[in-house]
């Protein structure tokens, strides 16, 4: 564990990464506590500018709803879509790739051309088609980003299971006669987790802007602020304030940016190895 | 001949994988929630019997599954993609208006993008290579970092505010000027102006991806033993990098290019619906707005099939690019 937090730590970006994220994460845990109001209540006048009005430190929109309060609010949207559909899609990654990987042969095939099927389907239309037809809901949202973005797990989990099943740790199972889901999910899954943490670490990432784009383009949870909605309401007062669609903006670069350096650090500090031969 | 069988056996299967979309499309019909002859007739056309009627037996809905699903592929087979009772217009035809549009942002985008990632992913290994200004090899990643991280429709929206809003040097609407009625260099310039801001938009995110893969690519061959015996001949540093280093280099950049289309079809219908851009994407908002599910389900279909016929090109590219790959008739 010193040794993985030292690698870590090596990398000064990660650690800028990691502490922008653990920010972000208590805002979204104590997000009820500092706006116990709801995000959608007009509070304020409209289009107070930032500053103009220390009640709302960063304006209100045009129906006088606090951006402050629908920023902070909106960060539990983000990492909850973001952390539960990465979830989910590594479950179905890990569970088609280690399946096609150890029993290989027609298995393999069919489980291989339907994940190739996947992926080139393009994503986000992909999604944009199944929140709207399901109805756009937080698990809708979910389901739709969890089914567009497994395949690569599935062929990272497939190509790990490859090797490892050669090994003479698996051969020595097999002899000893542990039954084949055992070995499978006890002997092999583990050993090809480092990868799929890095893997599902950037997968949030590209979540979270999936889920953005959704409800930019109207496809949002109506229950639930967030940032691409913010993003999109304001677009009609892209003339007469601006401001409304820079901040939620910025909220959403920052905590990808973070997370993508916390992915950049984990594979740094999981992958030694690979690392020394890149650079 | 080789050639030709390789060809044949990827369009086949290309074809495919278009059915097989279309066959999703189904699925989705009858799983969406509610009678799906009014679902599909949308937001206006269910207000109207008749035409949920005209539906009802387009989708043979008193008929078994299985032939309600050859019943719906035989009608796409024959370029049949629905009604859309908004507009009064069958959903291919509309498709098709906006396929030109689309397919220029994306063409610009893709050749954008991949000069812009492999020039600067190049100058970023080359200045690594030779060991001097490695500030600038600094610069460039932490520039792809952030693009990697911004959401490309907000970018847009920046983009829209900094240089339409504020410069007023570009327009942000639209794909040519209204009304301007422009002939021949006049017109394909005023185009050219309304293309510059959304390439630019739909083009940073994936150029961010070209650097680091050729960056990454470019250093991993830097490793090799050829790079050494370059030098050990007596080339310079830059003909080593030109001839040995380059040319191995480009493989994984242009297999990696192709799996992006997908992507970049997605980004399109964001870029579109920012900029009015009037192809198929800012037709799939139009269609969200609407509820109109027949055009909804046709774009994605077209997208798809767009994407594939890329990713078909790049197969046959890919197989001049890497005389090897002949030898094995196709198969990876």
């Amino acid at each position: 564990m010193t040794g993985f937090w030292k690698r870590f730590s090596r990398n000064s970006g990660a650690v800028l990464g990691l502490a922008l994220l653990v920010l972000v994460l208590v805002v979204a845990l104590l997000a009820p506590l500092i706006y116990p109001v709801s995000p959608w209540q007009m509070i304020g006048a409209p289009l107070l500018d930032p500053l103009e009005d220390m009640a709302f430190p960063l304006g209100t929109d045009m129906l006088g709803r606090d951006i402050a309060a629908g920023l902070v609010h909106g960060t539990r949207v983000s990492l909850l879509v973001g952390t539960v559909s990465t979830l989910c899609a590594v479950l179905v990654g890990v569970g088609v790739g280690g399946v096609a990987g150890y029993f290989g042969g027609w298995i393999d095939d069919v489980l291989m051309r339907i994940t190739e099927f996947f992926q080139t389907i393009p994503q986000l239309a992909m999604a944009v088609v199944l929140v709207a037809i399901f109805t756009p809901s937080l698990a809708s949202i979910v389901t739709a980003i969890a089914l567009v973005s497994w395949p690569p797990v599935a062929r990272l989990v497939r190509a790990e299971v490859l090797s490892l099943r050669e090994r003479e740790f698996v051969e020595a199972a097999t002899v000893l006669g542990r039954p084949t889901y055992l070995i499978l999910f006890d002997e092999i899954l583990p050993n090809t987790l480092p990868p799929v943490i890095v893997t599902a670490t950037l997968m949030i990432a590209t979540a979270i802007l999936t889920e953005a784009a959704l409800s930019f383009l109207g496809l949002g949870d109506r229950n639930f602020m967030s940032w691409g909605f913010m993003i999109g309401a304001a677009r009609s007062m892209l003339r007469e304030a601006p401001w409304l669609s820079v901040m939620p903006g910025v909220a959403i670069l920052l905590t990808v940016l973070a997370i993508n350096l916390v992915g950049e650090g984990l594979s740094d500090a999981l992958n030694p190895r690979l690392r020394q031969r890149g650079e | 001949m080789a050639f030709t069988s390789f060809l044949a056996g990827r369009i086949f299967k290309a074809l495919l994988v278009i059915l097989a979309i279309a066959a999703l499309n189904f699925l989705l019909i009858r799983l969406a929630p509610g009678d799906p002859a009014s679902v599909m007739a949308g937001e206006s056309g269910a207000t109207d019997p008749k035409f949920v009627e005209t539906l009802r037996t387009r989708f043979g809905l008193d008929q078994p599954l299985w032939k309600q699903l050859l019943l719906y592929l035989g009608q796409i087979v024959q370029g049949d993609l629905g009604f859309s009772y908004r507009n009064q217009v069958p959903v291919i035809q509309l498709i098709l208006e906006r396929l030109p549009a689309t397919l220029l942002l994306m063409a610009s985008s893709f050749v954008v993008s991949l000069g812009l990632g492999v020039g600067l992913g190049m100058l970023s290994a080359s200045v690594r290579f030779f060991n001097r200004k490695r500030w600038l090899d600094s610069l460039i990643m932490t520039l792809a970092l952030i693009c990697y991280a911004t959401p490309l429709f907000w970018l847009a929206l920046m983009m829209v505010i900094v240089f339409s809003v504020q410069l007023d040097w570009l327009p942000a609407f639209g794909m040519e000027s209204v009304g301007a009625n422009l002939k021949g260099w006049a017109r394909i310039s005023d185009i050219a102006q309304h293309l510059v801001l959304p390439t630019l938009a739909l083009s940073l995110f994936f150029m961010s991806v070209y650097v680091r893969l050729t960056r990454a690519a470019m250093m991993e061959v830097m490793m090799q033993d050829h790079v050494r015996t370059g030098f050990a001949k007596g080339l310079t540093g830059g003909e080593v990098l030109r001839r040995h280093v380059f040319r191995n280099a480009l493989l994984p950049i242009v297999t990696f290019a192709g799996l992006q289309l997908g992507q970049v079809a997605g980004g399109a219908v964001l870029i579109e619906t920012v900029f009015a851009w009037p192809g198929i994407g800012r037709l799939m908002f139009d269609a969200l707005l609407q509820r109109d599910y027949q055009l909804l389900l046709g774009v994605f279909l077209i997208t798809s099939a767009t994407v594939i016929a890329f990713n078909l090109l790049t197969d046959i590219a890919y197989r001049f690019v890497d005389p090897r790959i002949r030898m094995e008739g196709g198969a990876r």
